[in-house]
């Protein structure tokens, strides 16, 4: 298994999910978002941080990148692209997933270790993981508010690509649990042929026992077996 | 060019006899360009000229420190091959004219500090404080403040790991913002400010200069008045992508062997950073000033010089490698221009439209600047007062429950959420306990830091004060595991003529120094900020204090939180009840008289050198240092933080009970222990000579003061995290 890291002007979270691939075992590499060209790879990750400082609109200055033509090219292949936070802004920016991702409903910033529910485990992304089960993921951003029309999130929700939604510890999806303001507690979504995921939390923060524990790593451990699978 | 007489020095900060100096030292008038060059390096806040008689006498060297005070961060070495550089730095008057720019280029400015040196900045500190929360700009520069903060750290992508938060009406004028970074680097990779090289060229990187923050440092300078708002332009704006661009291309140049030196451009811009270069060197420098990147038309020499704008940087590199360094500043989409070179005229020459627009002897700017030995006043340890009468009507849970819900000591989750302290993935001690714990990426150590100051202790006595500022970092970090091994200091003062504020300020640095001294934890960088007053009223003194200390493996870490129900806490450190000045007297029953806890450095070390110890042997299960509100508030703490209860137990009776509880005393911790262990650590600290006795055990759920309250746990946590919600509401 092979993974692919874009790295953007203002990326800050490249470093960390390496580390994080790394240790399920994925061999990784780095491409500068100025390359043509992407090495060969199982899977692109777009990870967090603030591409081209997050001016206009979070990830779409990214989207627009020359690097990016060819991720959308690889993703239409039918290969893995996973976003993280501001990735995940990007993807929906490229319209490699739908929706729109606005300002938290606080306006504020919000870094803190929240719960979230495994809704659909079939994924790439998800087979290590269990239905139902919930996941501590820590958030860090300002813009992680899903946002999409009644019929779109209808269709996401019919079509179970909605992969993870926040929740409290005990599994309960509601206002409370919410921490940004996304429609129907909405946290990471797959597009239709599920190779391409998207999600706020970042599990590279909580792949380390030292640090917010080891819920995220499920997500990386999921991939790992992915090309022989 | 405009007419340089004394009206325009005084109009630039400078006094009469300064302005003489000026002309005596120059042999003749100065222009216009070279008066702003005086004004801005002769500044208290370049030139410390206040402030430096006094700093001098501050220890500065243990066997951990490289670098001391001079650079642009102090170094101290980590093992390894390894170092860290670290400094805390002002950013308050900007702060209170423009909350979030002022706050966003303060943490811009000292990350710079960082990694001009070449080290990659792992935490980010800070300690804000702010007026009384029912003034009508609080809550207004509260929300700026934060979000400038986290607006410019979250987007660099280094972690506010810790700080401080507090109220009090002495900032209603003046709010104080204190920034402090830590960052990592190879001990044979580190870069200092001195030039050398006749020859060599001189290199501009970074973003363009526009108008921006000029006069920045004469304005930081000065006392405020009603028309403070208007000096909003001489503000800098941040810009954090282009920093992190900065930090990318500086430490991929710095693993090459081009950079002779390296300065960041900060306060008095272009003009502060080629004479700290030339002066070091004891060079001459000769820029031509229309080959610096202008972001605006027309700029004239004396806006370039005076100039802050942010995210610039100046280098003398290896002849030859100008292409080299080129290639990477124009990969990251920076601009590089070689704008002059060095010289052995030991001036600052500058050319513009190829005529001479200065020539100063660089030895006058810096040397020769003037020096005060400012009258000043001493102050003596207040009168103890008996507050008996007031302490007789008090109830214990009354006070509790007041403390914990009062904005200084509720928690301040609502601040530090609002900061990526995660981000980097190596916070192991996140905000919130007595000290950050960042790990040292990929091996098994860590660093530790935290930042400490009780404005109201150095209010009645500056010189206790500031040792207990001293002292309570020194405390946070032996209770997260680390060894403490050097500090920065920020001193944030008042008006430096007036005697009764000058001696705030001798008599805090000689408590910095006593400190530092006995607990061999010296001073390695730090900065100075006076004039924190408006319309002739002071700030409290406050030495902000950041220290920093290494675990030299991950697990030997500790934390506050309880670990387990049916254990016992024992308090380390005698209690007499010292009660004047507490939280309990000065926040809750608002009486600000009598002295503050007096500092015994002989039992603090002793006591913080035992606690260390427990660690080290695996015989404490949490340990925290007890400060604002007493042994109480300290054990509420510890239980709210792993909802775990406690019951406290003591024979204390009446009036005594109170002071017992609430007072504050020093060098004093409350650690977790197994009662299986107990005999032992008794014996242990009987042998030392360690004051210790059994203050409470845990329990399920409920904390308690055997017969007389007992309130759930969760109940202590909802009024401890209401304050900050309630107050931002809308």
């Amino acid at each position: 298994m092979k993974a692919n890291i874009i790295v953007f002007p203002g990326s800050n979270c490249d470093r960390d999910v390496k580390v994080a691939l790394e240790q399920a075992k994925i061999k990784t590499t780095m491409t500068w978002h100025n390359d043509a060209t992407l090495p060969k790879t199982d899977l692109v990750v777009l990870p967090g941080g603030f591409s081209y400082g997050d001016y206009l609109r979070c990830g779409s200055i990214a989207s627009k990148s020359r690097i990016m033509k060819e991720v959308i090219k690889h993703s239409k292949q039918g290969r893995l692209v996973m976003g993280i936070c501001n990735g995940f802004q990007i993807l929906v920016e490229s319209e490699l997933l739908p929706g729109v991702l606005i300002r938290n409903i606080n306006l504020k910033f919000i870094c803190k270790t929240i719960n979230v529910k495994i809704l659909n485990n079939k994924t790439y992304f998800t087979k290590e993981t269990i239905k139902n089960n919930v996941l501590k993921l820590p958030i860090a951003h300002n813009e992680g508010n899903y946002f999409a029309s009644k019929d779109l999130i209808n269709k996401l929700e019919d079509n179970e690509q909605i992969v993870i939604k926040y929740c409290d510890e005990n599994g309960n999806i509601n206002l409370e649990s919410n921490p940004n303001g996304s429609l129907n507690n909405i946290a990471g979504i797959v597009n239709k042929s599920k190779n391409v995921f998207g999600l706020m939390p970042h599990p590279e923060r909580a792949s380390d026992i030292m640090l917010e524990g080891t819920d995220g790593s499920l997500i990386f451990n999921s991939l790992t077996n992915y090309a022989r699978s | 060019m405009q007419e340089v007489n004394e009206e325009l020095a005084i109009k630039h900060g400078l006094t009469k006899e300064e302005f003489q100096r000026i002309i005596k030292l120059m042999g003749r008038n100065p222009n216009l360009v070279e008066l702003g060059i005086f004004s801005a390096m002769w500044n208290e806040h370049c030139s410390y000229k206040s402030s430096r008689v006094w700093l001098q006498t501050l220890p500065t060297k243990n066997k951990y420190v490289i670098q001391g005070p001079g650079e642009n961060a102090g170094v101290i070495d980590c093992g390894d091959g390894d170092v860290a550089i670290f400094k805390i730095e002002s950013h308050n008057h900007p702060s209170y004219i423009e909350p979030y720019q002022g706050a966003a280029t303060g943490v811009g400015g000292i990350l710079r500090d960082v990694f001009t040196m070449g080290a990659r900045p792992i935490a980010n500190l800070n300690s804000i404080r702010f007026g009384s929360p029912n003034h009508e700009k609080t809550k207004h520069l509260l929300n700026g403040v934060v979000s400038g903060i986290g607006g410019y750290g979250n987007c660099i992508g280094v972690p506010t790991v810790g700080g401080e938060t507090e109220f009090d009406e002495c900032y209603n004028g003046n709010i104080l913002v204190n920034a402090m970074n830590i960052g990592i680097a190879k001990k044979n990779k580190v870069f200092y400010s001195i030039a050398s090289g006749i020859g060599n060229p001189v290199v501009y990187v970074g973003s363009k200069t526009g108008r921006d923050g000029i006069h920045g440092a004469t304005m930081a300078s000065a006392e405020f008045d009603e028309d403070s708002e208007s000096k909003k332009p001489t503000v800098q704006v941040g810009d954090p992508f282009t920093e992190k661009l900065l930090l990318e291309a500086c430490l991929e140049l710095m693993q090459k062997n081009s950079i002779v030196s390296i300065q960041d451009m900060g306060a008095a811009g272009l003009t502060s950073s080629s004479i700290e270069m030339a002066s070091k060197g004891n060079l001459g420098i000769k820029i031509n000033l229309n080959l610096i990147p202008c972001r605006e038309n027309n700029m004239t020499p004396y806006e370039i010089m005076l100039s802050e704008s942010q995210e610039r940087m100046l280098m003398i590199l290896k002849k030859g490698k100008e292409n080299e360094a080129k290639k990477i500043f124009e990969k990251w989409g920076l601009d590089f221009a070689i704008i002059g070179e060095l010289t052995n005229s030991k001036k600052l020459e500058l050319f513009f439209d190829e005529e001479n627009v200065c020539s100063i002897p660089i030895q006058a700017l810096g040397d020769n600047a003037p020096k005060y030995k400012r009258p000043y006043v001493n102050h003596t340890y207040p009168k103890n007062i008996n507050f008996d009468k007031k302490l007789s009507k008090l109830n214990i849970k009354d006070c509790l429950t007041k403390i914990l819900s009062h904005h200084n000591y509720s928690n301040k989750s609502w601040v530090w959420q609002q900061y990526d302290h995660m981000v980097m993935a190596d916070t192991i001690q996140k905000p919130g306990g007595d000290s950050a714990v960042v790990r040292y990426h990929g091996k098994d150590k860590a660093i530790a830091a935290t930042v400490d100051c009780v404005p109201r202790y150095c209010k009645a006595h500056p010189y206790n004060g500031a040792m207990q500022a001293v002292c309570e970092t020194w405390r946070n970090l032996i209770s997260v595991g680390a060894k403490p091994i050097a500090i920065t200091n920020c001193l944030n003062f008042g008006n430096p003529e007036k005697k009764e504020i000058m001696g705030q300020l001798v008599d805090s640095i000689k408590g910095i120094k006593d400190a530092c001294t006995y607990l061999d934890y010296p001073v390695v960088s730090g900065n100075v900020s006076l004039y924190n007053e408006t319309n002739g009223v002071a700030i409290y003194p406050t030495p902000t204090i950041g220290g920093v200390g290494i675990l030299n493996k991950i697990n030997q870490m500790m934390s506050f939180n309880l670990k387990q129900n049916d254990s016992l806490i024992v308090v380390i450190g005698k209690t007499t009840g010292h009660i004047s000045q507490s939280a309990l007297m000065y926040d809750i029953l608002k009486d600000k008289k009598g002295p503050p806890p007096k500092i015994d450095l002989k039992e603090e070390k002793k006591n913080g050198l035992f606690v260390a110890d427990l660690i080290k042997n695996k015989l404490a299960l949490s340990v925290h240092d007890i400060a604002h509100g007493g042994i109480i508030v300290s054990l509420a703490e510890m239980c709210m933080a792993s909802e775990i209860g406690a019951k406290i137990q003591t024979n204390v009776q009446n009036i005594d009970k109170i002071k017992f509880l609430f007072g504050e005393d020093q060098a004093r911790y409350l650690i977790e222990v197994k009662n299986e262990n107990f005999n032992k650590i008794k014996k242990l600290a009987k042998t030392k000579k360690i004051h210790l006795e059994i203050f409470a055990n845990t329990q399920k759920n409920y904390f308690e003061v055997e017969n007389n309250f007992k309130i759930p746990i969760k109940e202590l946590i909802k009024m401890n995290h209401n304050w900050f919600k309630q107050y931002n509401k809308n």
